[in-house]
């Protein structure tokens, strides 16, 4: 480390204490903002293809694309866009209790989620709006989360996609453990498309803190377990920059655990795509844990609780909004022939519906009954819990006797 | 009926080694569980018999421990986790309380996690710190958890197999200075005498009910045996089940002796004894004849293990409780 990479930082006085102090912290300050020479980009943000970080390793991936899936690419990003923003605005008008915004983030889930296979399964922390569309939940499961009338209501199995996780770093142990189970059903390295399976275990920067995230790398690195860790890198948690969270680049910590790590454009869907394709036939093909770090952007809030214009300056913001991951696709699409402005136009219809349909189906969406918390506690019944439900149920019943009377 | 002596030690390892048999789905994790068989060898020569892909001697990080045999469980497997000792739960606390307890009704019952927590507890084996804590209550009040205590060999044989096999999670509570203590064991019997979260009188009495759990049943029945010489007949209570409360067997007994003492090692501040005597008082207020006392660890933590024995309820202790309760 060179003295150019480290800056002192002076306390303004503490009320109450020493007149003045100098920290013994010393900060770094903010690293490039372009994730360096070794992220792996095939688009640019000006939606030119490139060959950036190593790229060419992964291209035959996008190159087996067809039109047809690289129009569906955008769909996906266009309607994920546009169904979050959505949600957003129905909290802004009390329909919702709070919404955990994607916005900035959509290639990055939509490029993983499109590399996943039907019977791989995915463990998401509470972001992951994009990975459960790919796989197929209806979104309107994770608006009644949201609006408070439902929990993760939904068959992992059905969808290879695990609940939403809110404590951070959790789902990356369950997602290991899965993938140990996986290796004992033998469905790795038999070279049946159908059958190989790999987990994919979701997390941000803020959760590579977390003790439960590094114990997740060490059991799947001593068991070659075939799950991809997928960090979208988004710069912020909450409002702690990565400064705060890590003193070395997120993929490179993968070498520590004996796995290879990636850092890819996260704004850049097909480089995305074709780097979690790779990792998740390697991981299928028994070749054991590897780690991707998507570097991307929280362009929103953290939640529609937060105000992040106490802790990060708009320039930084208006600068991420020159590397949109959709606006490059776009323009990459049209200029290839792929795509021109009546298909453009038919998805923004498509999106308009959706949104409305969404909008309409969370106005409407009714409370849950009490009693039903009683329901899903236990699979064999519990003392304790069923003297509640009878005493909550004579209680309510009262009420109705008042009334009745 | 052929019946064999066997340790509680040897008759969880028997109970282990018949679920791996009757289900492949069953799996053991812990710290030195395979090749050292555990360091209260439970766990003896499983991996060589049923593979290291079944016996998984694991990194050594409990949240890792718990976490991934929820994981395994999602995939249809029934993990049995071996925490070393009881002091050493707290690293998985968050993954026992946030996802083991809770995955099952944050998914609307599409989840079910059978996992077996295995906890060597308690004290009285002079251990260094964290070695000997009773840390049940944290465990009590998390509702999607049940909480079991084996106190003999039998119970250790068959408890083992029916927390394996049941649906739910389980948190299994060993007693680990009783591991060597004998007792017959009818290996031949088709299944169990009782349910898991049954309590069972284990002593018959008339004047006063003792209830208790894990290694406190061997003290209580010796205090009951000592307090017949007295004239005193007590009621022992072995409850086996903290969550669910098999409070029916509590308020049947206390309906008819009046009088109950509970007797655990954990400190008695919020502890399970405080929850027992409020649920027995609410229903038993007109048939007792004094309040519900406790014969608890004292509140303080646990002491360095030369004056452990002051810390623990022990036969005196135990009778000073039934002579106080008795003076009412």
């Amino acid at each position: 480390m060179s003295d150019s990479d480290v800056v002192d930082v002076t306390r303004t006085p503490v009320q109450g204490g020493a007149d003045h102090y100098e920290s013994t912290l010393r900060h770094r300050p903010r690293g490039p903002h372009d994730g360096g020479p070794e992220m792996i980009q095939m688009l640019d943000p000006e939606g030119q293809r490139v060959d950036m970080g190593g790229a060419g390793e992964y291209a035959h991936h996008v190159d087996a694309l067809t039109p047809d899936e690289l129009r569906g690419f955008y769909r996906d990003l266009v309607l994920l866009r546009r169904f979050d923003l959505e949600a957003t605005a129905l909290q802004r008008q009390g329909e919702l209790g709070l919404w955990v915004s994607l916005l900035g983030q959509e290639a990055s889930q939509i490029g993983c989620g499109r590399a996943m296979r039907r019977q791989d399964h995915a463990f998401p922390g509470y972001r992951e709006h994009g990975i459960a569309w790919c796989r197929g939940l209806d979104p309107m499961r994770l608006i009644a989360m949201y609006r408070g009338v439902d929990r993760c209501a939904w068959d992992p199995e059905e969808f290879g996609l695990h609940t939403y996780t809110v404590v951070i770093g959790n789902q990356v142990l369950l997602g290991t453990g899965y993938a140990m189970g996986v290796q004992r059903d033998g469905a790795v390295g038999t070279g049946d498309p159908d059958r190989d399976t790999a987990v994919v275990a979701f997390m941000g920067d803020g959760a590579t803190a977390q003790g439960d995230v590094n114990e997740g790398f060490v059991f799947a690195g001593v068991n070659d377990s075939p799950i991809v860790f997928f960090c979208q890198n988004n710069q912020w948690a909450i409002s702690e920059p990565n400064e705060r969270q890590m003193r070395s680049p997120i993929y490179k910590r993968a070498d520590g655990f004996g796995f290879p790590g990636v850092r890819v454009d996260g704004n850049d869907v097909l480089a995305t795509y074709a780097v979690t394709k790779e990792l998740l036939d390697r991981a299928r093909a028994g070749q054991g844990p590897a780690l991707i770090e998507a570097f991307t952007y929280r362009m929103a809030a953290h939640t529609t609780s937060d105000d992040p214009t106490k802790y990060r300056f708009s320039a930084e913001v208006e600068m991420w909004k020159l590397r949109d991951p959709i606006a490059r696709f776009k323009t990459w699409l049209a200029h290839e022939g792929i795509a021109d402005h009546t298909y453009f136009a038919q998805i923004d219809a498509e999106a308009d519906a959706l949104a409305a349909q969404v909008r309409e189906a969370t106005i409407t969406m009714p409370d849950p009954p009490m009693g039903e918390i009683f329901d899903h506690v236990y699979v064999e019944p519990h003392r304790q819990v069923e003297d509640d439900r009878a005493f909550l149920a004579a209680y309510l019943d009262s009420f109705v006797d008042e009334e009745v009377a | 009926m052929a019946t064999t002596k066997m340790t509680i030690a040897k008759a969880l390892n028997a109970g282990l080694r018949r679920a791996m048999e009757n289900d492949p789905k069953v799996l053991i994790q812990g710290e030195d569980v395979g090749k050292l068989g555990g360091v209260f060898r439970i766990t003896e020569h499983l991996q060589k018999d049923f593979g290291e892909d079944r016996v998984i001697d694991t990194p050594l990080a409990e949240s890792g421990i718990m976490g991934t045999a929820i994981g395994m469980a999602l995939r249809g497997y029934r993990p049995v986790v071996e925490i070393q000792f009881d002091g050493f739960v707290y690293p998985a606390f968050d993954q026992i309380v946030s996802q083991l307890a809770k995955l099952r009704s944050r998914s609307r019952g599409a989840i079910r996690l059978p996992v077996v927590v295995r906890i060597p507890m308690g004290g009285g084996i002079g251990a260094v710190e964290h070695h000997s804590e009773s840390n049940e209550a944290y465990f009590a009040h998390t509702l999607g958890l049940k909480v079991v205590f084996c106190s003999n060999p039998t119970d250790a044989y068959w408890m083992i197999q029916q927390a394996i096999a049941c649906d739910d999670p389980v948190i299994f509570y060993e007693p680990k200075r009783r591991y060597h203590e004998k007792g017959e064991i009818d290996l031949d019997a088709s299944g169990p005498a009782s349910d898991l979260f049954s309590a069972r009188t284990v002593r018959e009495g008339s004047d006063l009910t003792l209830a208790c759990y894990g290694p406190m049943v061997r003290t209580c029945l010796d205090a009951a045996a000592a307090a017949e010489q007295e004239g005193r007949l007590l009621e022992v209570i072995d409850l086996r089940s903290v969550s669910p409360l098999d409070i029916n067997a509590l308020t049947t007994s206390v309906t008819k002796t009046g009088r109950l003492v509970v007797v655990h090692e954990a400190s008695g501040f919020v502890g399970m004894g405080a929850e027992i005597a409020a649920a027995v008082t609410e229903r038993c207020f007109y048939a007792l004849e004094a309040p519900v006392l406790r014969v608890t660890g004292w509140n303080a933590p646990y002491p360095p293990s030369k004056i452990e024995e002051l810390f623990l309820p022990d036969l005196d202790r135990v009778l000073d409780g039934v002579d106080r309760a008795l003076a009412y």
